[in-house]
């Protein structure tokens, strides 16, 4: 009977994280300086769709509404979703590989090797398309060469990753650091510190693809992965004997989920904290079985960051960067998560 | 299947583990392996399990080369039971027992149908179908260890490794849990126990094998094998066995106080 009920509640909070991330979705494209109704959008929307097909419909709205929906707020909104679900699922996926709940998804030091390569770009004057592909370029560098290292290192692999991930991403830092330091404190300093911050400000609709392409490639094997990732998580011995090629399966779930931070490390910057709070909330909601686990991850963390990146843009009139609001509203939670009586599922 | 492991080697770095270790087991056989600490056991399991792959001699399960098998197959042949231990993330008993049907999904396969049956019925085979629900955490140390035995039927492998399954548990759980490996056994299961425990050779195994300084001190049937010499080389305590009607019963001699003189 109750399994029933496990099986259900799982069903039922996956359902519902999805009906909030989509009522987030709509409310988020009413939100903003220049107010549109909700009926709007949405008529706004079903016409944009329809035209896909070669069909209109009337137009009841003033064209800055529309450029507001559909230029400024959707393509920030869908990036929001993407970083959020992106960050989650790595955050998971290396928590259950290395069999700590302490990962996050820079634990290898990716977003040090993506900063290092933003602040390289932005010193050299590159434009921004060039300071996401270094950025990007940067984080993979940087754990292909952390897996290099605890590779031929001996010893056990997963304690070598993380001690690889630590001294390589101190060394991206320091390198950061001295770029910071030779960097034209007038505008390119500014620049590299923004950066740093995180932010999803000026996404534009071309860069949609550009960031979900190399985001899918790398989720799909991660949702196609998910009951291994389950054995994975019993340790080295037990998975083997289970008959799970260990080696190849952390180096696939590594290479995916560090692709998947990667891509989103590059397009909107620093963000720390969804990919540590958001699996743990999941696992509070729907259990370790990574089945229920990951895509609830994904959902919560398109919505938390999609909610904080409402916050982001329209608490005050500067807009904060969502990189510092991700730890001031994720640290409270996180704690608030630790004092909270665990329930027996 | 059968198991037969001859003139097994190897070595951590120079210093040799398991010098020449030869025996085999039979289906329907509980072979019980006694050894003091440190003796090799472990690594003897884990050159079985695959894990450790730079040993000389041959493993031959059924006759084929384990050397030569996939872990896959490997998990279709032989299945490896835990002690307890504590998990890092918490699992429920369905979900953990299923994960032993893992070698029978594709690659990208989540179990099914079919593999949830075969976790219900390893379950019920146990008696522990009521478990299914909770959290394995949550459990008994007698029941994770039935849970753990579970899981291995559900991989339906032939051959079960049991490494010490009884030494976290008190001595009902103990029985139990030995009791139930040997009616699996009676049922043409080949299963390897490494124990701390003479007794429990004594009681339950059918076979033994007896490891000192990574060498064979002695195998063979439990009744032929099993004397106060053995245990004197394996532990360094002078034993002594008893015939009793429920079975043979090792009891330890005591240090007598040296008699001083025959006086009456």
């Amino acid at each position: 009977m109750q399994r029933v009920n496990g099986r259900k509640r799982r069903t039922v909070v996956l359902l519902l994280a999805g009906g909030v991330l989509l009522a987030l979705f709509f409310a988020s494209l009413t939100l903003g300086r220049y107010p549109v109704p909700l009926f709007t959008v949405v008529r706004i929307l079903w016409r944009r769709f329809l035209s896909l097909f070669g069909l209109s419909g009337p137009v009841t709205w003033t064209p800055q509404m529309e450029n507001a929906v559909v230029s400024v707020r959707l393509p920030r909104i869908v990036m929001a979703c993407l970083v959020g679900c992106s960050l989650a699922a790595a955050g998971t996926t290396f928590q259950g590989v290395f069999r700590n709940p302490m990962a996050s998804p820079d634990i290898l030091g990716a977003s040090n090797g993506a900063a290092f390569g933003a602040a390289l770009a932005i010193l050299l004057g590159c434009s921004q398309q060039y300071i996401t592909v270094f950025a990007f370029l940067g984080a993979l560098l940087t754990v292909a060469l952390v897996f290099l290292i605890a590779q031929r290192a001996p010893g056990l692999r997963t304690v070598n990753l993380i001690l690889a991930g630590i001294m390589i991403g101190s060394l991206f830092s320091a390198g950061t650091s001295y770029l910071k330091l030779v960097a034209d404190p007038s505008n390119q300093l500014p620049a590299i510190t923004y950066w740093l911050l995180g932010s999803l400000s000026g996404t534009r609709l071309s860069a949609i693809p550009v960031a979900a392409i190399p985001m899918c490639v790398g989720l799909v094997p991660l949702l196609l992965l998910r009951w291994r990732l389950n054995l994975l998580s019993l340790g080295d011995s037990e998975a083997k004997a289970l008959g799970v090629n260990t080696d190849l399966l952390r180096a696939v779930l590594i290479l995916c989920a560090t692709l998947v931070t990667a891509a989103a490390i590059a397009v909107s910057g620093v963000i720390g904290w969804v990919g540590l709070v958001i699996p743990h909330l999941s696992r509070k909601l729907v259990g370790s079985d990574h089945r229920g686990l990951l895509p609830c991850a994904m959902l919560t963390g398109a919505s938390f960051l999609l909610l904080v990146d409402d916050v982001s843009r329209n608490l005050l009139a500067t807009e904060i960067p969502i990189g510092i609001l991700t730890a001031v509203i994720g640290a409270p939670f996180f704690i608030w998560l630790l004092l909270r009586k665990e329930k027996t599922l | 299947m059968s198991l037969s492991v001859r003139d097994l080697r190897f070595a951590y770095q120079k210093t040799p583990v398991l010098s020449g270790v030869t025996f085999d087991a039979a289906p329907g056989e509980l072979l019980a392996i006694l050894g003091p600490n440190g003796v090799g056991k472990t690594t003897l399991f884990r050159c079985i399990l695959g894990e450790q792959k730079r040993y000389s001699g041959t493993i031959e399960i059924d006759g084929t080369d384990a050397g030569t098998l996939s872990p896959r197959e490997r998990a279709h042949r032989v299945a490896y039971i835990p002690q307890t231990h504590g998990m890092t993330f918490r699992f429920s008993v369905r979900d953990t027992v299923l994960m032993g049907t893992s070698h029978t999904l594709s690659p990208f396969g989540s179990p099914g149908r079919a593999q949830e049956r075969a976790a219900g019925e390893a379950l019920d085979r146990l008696g522990i179908g009521k478990l299914s629900d909770r959290m394995f955490d949550t459990l008994s140390g007698g029941e994770q260890q039935l849970v753990y035995v579970a899981r291995a039927l559900a991989q339906q492998a032939k051959i079960l490794l049991m490494d010490e399954p009884t030494s976290s548990l008190d001595y009902g759980n103990q029985l139990s849990v030995l009791s139930v490996v040997k009616d699996l056994s009676r049922d043409g299961y080949t299963v390897l126990l490494s124990t701390h425990n003479p007794q429990h050779a004594l009681w339950y195994a059918d076979k033994v094998l007896a490891l000192s300084d990574g060498r064979v001190a002695a195998f063979g049937r439990t009744g032929e094998v099993l004397s106060p010499a053995l245990f004197g080389t394996l532990y360094g305590t002078q034993t002594q066995l008893y015939e009793t009607p429920g079975g043979t019963v090792i009891l330890p001699v005591p240090n007598k106080p040296e008699s001083k003189g025959d006086q009456p």
